[in-house]
């Protein structure tokens, strides 16, 4: 929560939908070079190849279109747990043997779990690619499972959450948070899973899970690479395309939040924390279930509001009224349901966390009441912009952008549309957003404190 | 802040080999990257990798020095002036500054270690002119308002407040205290509160008059400009700039390893780490070194450490080693954490793998398969964009490891046999390292 506002910026717009567009660029000469294809192989699987031409190195992606909010009730963790199993090895392919293999042309590989997708991926020199393909689509199909790699494997994951949540009071304070937050749907449970149910979960679990969403028309394949797209189908056709389809999933439809009408507030105290902070958070649309324009016109209320160096809490409170030494807002749209917007703050001096939390309560019913100035809105359009052609510096982050986007219900088209769409979001438009949704008697605020000593 | 919650495999993201025989024949990347060296008409030189893919330009600069120079009593000075680049100069206040900059869009950072102090801007080829402006503003004539100083200093001042119950960053500074002594690595970079305090716009300009020379000055610029451009650019940015710093001497020093560290504490885990000693870049048998680390627990997936403590035996998410080569010291560390009641057990299994390296040095098939890792890594994990490239060009400097350093890596590394790795394991690895622990019951915990 003390984060480097600029920081803060550029992981908040790697979070959002930034992309680039080739309409975003249409006058610039390199619009062909960075088309992007996009189909779907005979077996349900969707593919987008990105085109990257200045190295011979490929980013290849899986997303799995699952993740923690798609876990049946009691079985916590077992998607994440599941990302581990998948490097214990195959019918073709003995466990280490795929690592080995990437390691031994100097490449790169990991995987990652969300609350809506599981993605594996590997950075290779571009020749190897169909054989990466190769491995990924093998081990789609044939994992094999015993319950001593099971078992191993479990207590690392153990010591993940130790090493990431309980060893970390402000990780425990947000995993309340979530859970306060969310009343009804499964974002309210941490993606590492509770403890008490992680412990618990077993081969037999992650069969299952493996069975029902390892599928390739659950999966979406995302290249970055010099090759061209005509290459990457055919090696995608060789390899994935010999996957028999599985049975079809049904629509992903998850338990909904109750309509928000409470004030909540969580606190933690902890001996290991002298400097307060807080932070609040709402329940607010994503880019999949927002009404037209408005998951861009919260993207630019957090940007105007708590985006960095130039926004108003840190020009006000840190900078003017000087009582925080953080301050900031983000606002994460790259959601299956609906997602949260948070503010934060850290007070400083002879301020207290009191004073900070009026003062943003102040911005916000400012923006509420007057709106944002127009020059606001440009600035904060252009940054999204820029920050989309920047991104297309490093392959992973543009397959990133376009993996998490159409895990989370997004489509190619809507992606490439979004810089126009960011351009005609109106001031009246982020200002009737922070009326809507910022609502200080809806909030869910958590605390966290220092352990007060005897005689202080 | 991040809401993202995002769980990975391995935090990192890193691997290495071991050895197989795969149907893969690929051969490395070629690290294809054109540097040119670029010497202004005023003497300034910077590496140069002219790119039009992307249209933007990336700069990185370094100048030596950084909080070893802090003088005694003054700690937290070059981190304290690091902060405040962006915070007005020449004849713009900080607002002002921050303004323009905003405008031209340009992403400017500087940032302090213990060896230099950084600065990195990133901006669209065509606002480069502008953001090149404000650059030298920042560099030639930073203003260091009192307003800036303090509200930068209270921020900083927090930090510190917030670390001060936090037995992990606690540990660290009773670590570099036991580990450095009387030699600036051991003093607080961060600075203290009595340090900072007593911090004036007097010292920042005198700190910032000694160290922004040339001569302590390393630079590269990546992507769409060419070196006629840069050439003025240079003299721009740099050219006025005194010729030579005004450095303090900073010793040499010898880590002081063979002694143990048990911060008491009740935590969820017991963190571990480890100190060995390292070795000077410049040494016969450092790539040796590096092949010997990557083996031991370099890489993560498929290190010796990494089979036995994690993949085995399940006894943490993350345990690594690596070599690190600071400018006046050097070791080679290592670290994980675990559940408390089996932290004997974790430092019994990484004392034996140590023994194992340290007597039996790596296998044939091991060394070749990290020597393939790190020659077909390089580009992957160095060049992957305009920063990364920057970053290593920098650095090439900074090490005077020379301009052709990419070419020559991979026979420097084919060069390296089975004993040459076996001597060097048996140097660094067969001595009492430092070890530190910090958990609960830690006291009961036998580190030898």
């Amino acid at each position: 929560m003390r984060s480097d506002p600029n920081r803060l910026r550029s992981a908040l717009l790697a979070l959002s939908l930034g992309i680039f567009s080739s309409t975003a660029f249409a006058d610039t000469p390199e619009k062909k070079e960075w088309a992007v294809s996009h189909f779907t192989l005979e077996n349900g699987m969707e593919v987008v190849v990105i085109p990257d031409g200045r190295a011979p190195i490929t980013t290849h992606m899986v997303w799995y279109k699952v993740g923690s909010a798609d876990e049946p009730p009691g079985k916590s963790g077992i998607a994440h747990f599941f990302e581990h199993l998948m490097f214990k090895g195959t019918s073709n392919h003995k466990a280490g043997e795929f690592d080995h293999a990437i390691a031994e042309i100097g490449g790169n590989n990991n995987a990652f779990t969300s609350y809506d997708y599981t993605a594996y991926f590997e950075t290779v020199p571009s020749d190897a690619l169909e054989s990466m393909m190769g491995y990924e689509a093998d081990r789609m199909r044939n994992l094999v499972l015993n319950d001593e790699v099971v078992a191993t494997e479990r207590d690392v994951v153990l010591e993940e959450r130790r090493s990431r949540i309980d060893n970390d009071p402000s990780a425990l304070l947000d995993e309340e948070v979530s859970a306060t937050l969310w009343q009804n749907q499964p974002y309210r449970i941490p993606v590492i899973g509770w403890m008490q149910e992680m412990e618990e979960l077993n081969r037999k679990d992650a069969r299952e899970f493996y069975d029902r969403y390892y599928t390739p028309n659950n999966a979406v394949l995302v290249v970055a690479s010099d090759l061209d797209a005509e290459t990457v189908k055919a090696m995608a056709e060789r390899t994935y395309g010999k996957i028999e389809r599985g049975p079809d999933l049904p629509a992903r439809v998850r338990p909904v939040e109750p309509e928000q009408n409470t004030k909540r507030t969580v606190t933690l105290t902890d001996e290991r924390v002298s400097v307060p902070s807080l932070s609040s958070q709402w329940v607010v649309p994503s880019y999949n279930t927002a009404k037209p324009g408005e998951a861009e016109a919260l993207d630019l209320l957090s940007e105007i509001l708590g985006g960095g160096l130039r926004s108003r809490l840190y020009q006000e409170l840190v900078v003017k009224q000087g009582i925080a030494a953080s301050a900031g807002a983000s606002y994460n749209g790259t959601m299956l349901d609906a997602t949260s917007f948070t503010v934060y703050g850290t007070p400083r001096g002879e301020a207290t966390l009191e004073q900070v939390e009026q003062a943003i309560n102040k911005q916000i019913e400012r923006i509420a009441k007057d709106g944002v100035t127009d020059d606001e809105l440009e600035k904060a359009k252009k940054r999204f912009v820029r920050a989309t052609i920047f991104a297309r510096d490093r392959q992973i982050s543009m397959a990133n952008m376009y993996g998490s986007a159409l895990a989370t219900g997004a489509t190619v088209q809507d992606l490439q549309e979004w810089p126009d769409r960011i351009g005609k979001v109106t001031a009246e438009e982020v200002r009737a957003a922070a009326v809507r949704y910022l609502q200080p008697s809806i909030s869910t605020t958590g605390y966290l404190l220092p352990t007060m000593k005897a005689g202080n | 802040m991040q809401k993202l919650s995002i769980s990975l495999r391995q935090a990192g993201a890193l691997v290495a080999g071991t050895l197989l025989l795969l149907s893969l024949v690929v051969l490395p990347v070629q690290a294809d990257v054109k540097i040119q060296e670029v010497r202004s008409e005023k003497g300034v030189t910077a590496w140069l990798v002219e790119d039009y893919t992307v249209p933007i330009v990336t700069t990185r600069f370094v100048f030596q020095g950084g909080s070893s120079q802090d003088p005694v009593g003054k700690e937290g000075l070059a981190n304290l002036m690091s902060g405040l680049f962006d915070e007005g100069a020449g004849d713009l206040d900080s607002n002002a500054f921050q303004e323009k900059l905003d405008d031209v869009g340009a992403e400017m950072r500087f940032s302090s270690t213990r060896d230099g102090i950084y600065g990195t801007v990133r901006v669209l080829a065509e606002d480069k002119d502008a953001a090149f402006d404000l650059l030298r503003l920042a560099i030639e004539k930073p203003r260091f308002d009192q307003g800036p100083v303090d509200r930068i200093r209270s921020q900083l001042l927090t930090g510190i407040d917030a670390a001060e119950r936090d037995p992990n960053d606690q540990a660290r500074k009773q670590w570099a205290r036991a580990v450095y002594g009387e030699h600036p690595y051991a003093r607080p970079d961060e600075g203290t509160k009595e340090s900072l305090a007593g911090l004036s716009t007097d010292d920042l300009h005198a700190f910032h008059d000694s160290q922004f020379a040339r001569d302590g000055l390393y630079v590269a610029v990546v992507g769409a400009i060419d070196a006629e451009t840069l050439k003025r650019d240079l003299d721009r940015l740099f050219g006025n700039l005194p010729e030579k710093q005004k450095s303090v001497p900073v010793a040499r020093v010898q880590p002081k390893l063979d002694q143990q560290l048990k911060v008491a504490y009740d935590l969820p885990q017991t963190s571990i780490q480890m100190a060995f000693p390292g070795l000077e870049r410049t040494e016969p048998d450092f790539f040796a070194a590096v092949l010997m680390n990557e083996i031991l627990g370099g890489g993560t997936f498929t290190s010796r450490l990494f089979k036995e403590v994690r993949e085995k035996r399940g006894l943490a998410y993350s345990v690594g080693s690596m070599l690190s080569n600071r400018r006046y010291s050097e070791t080679l560390g290592i670290s994980t954490a675990t559940r408390s009641d089996r932290a004997a057990e974790t430092v019994e299994v990484i004392r034996s793998v140590i023994r194992q390296m340290a007597q039996e040095g790596p296998t044939e098939a091991e060394l070749e398969a990290a020597r393939k890792y790190l020659i077909g890594a390089y580009a992957i994990n160095n060049l992957n964009s305009s920063g990364a490239i920057a970053s290593t060009l920098v650095e090439l400097q900074v090490t005077g490891l020379g301009k052709d350093y990419i070419e020559r890596r991979p026979a420097l590394l084919e060069a390296v046999t089975v004993a040459d790795v076996k001597k060097v394991a048996a140097k660094l690895l067969s001595g009492e390292p430092a070890v530190m622990l910090v958990g609960p019951d830690v006291e009961k915990v036998p580190a030898e």
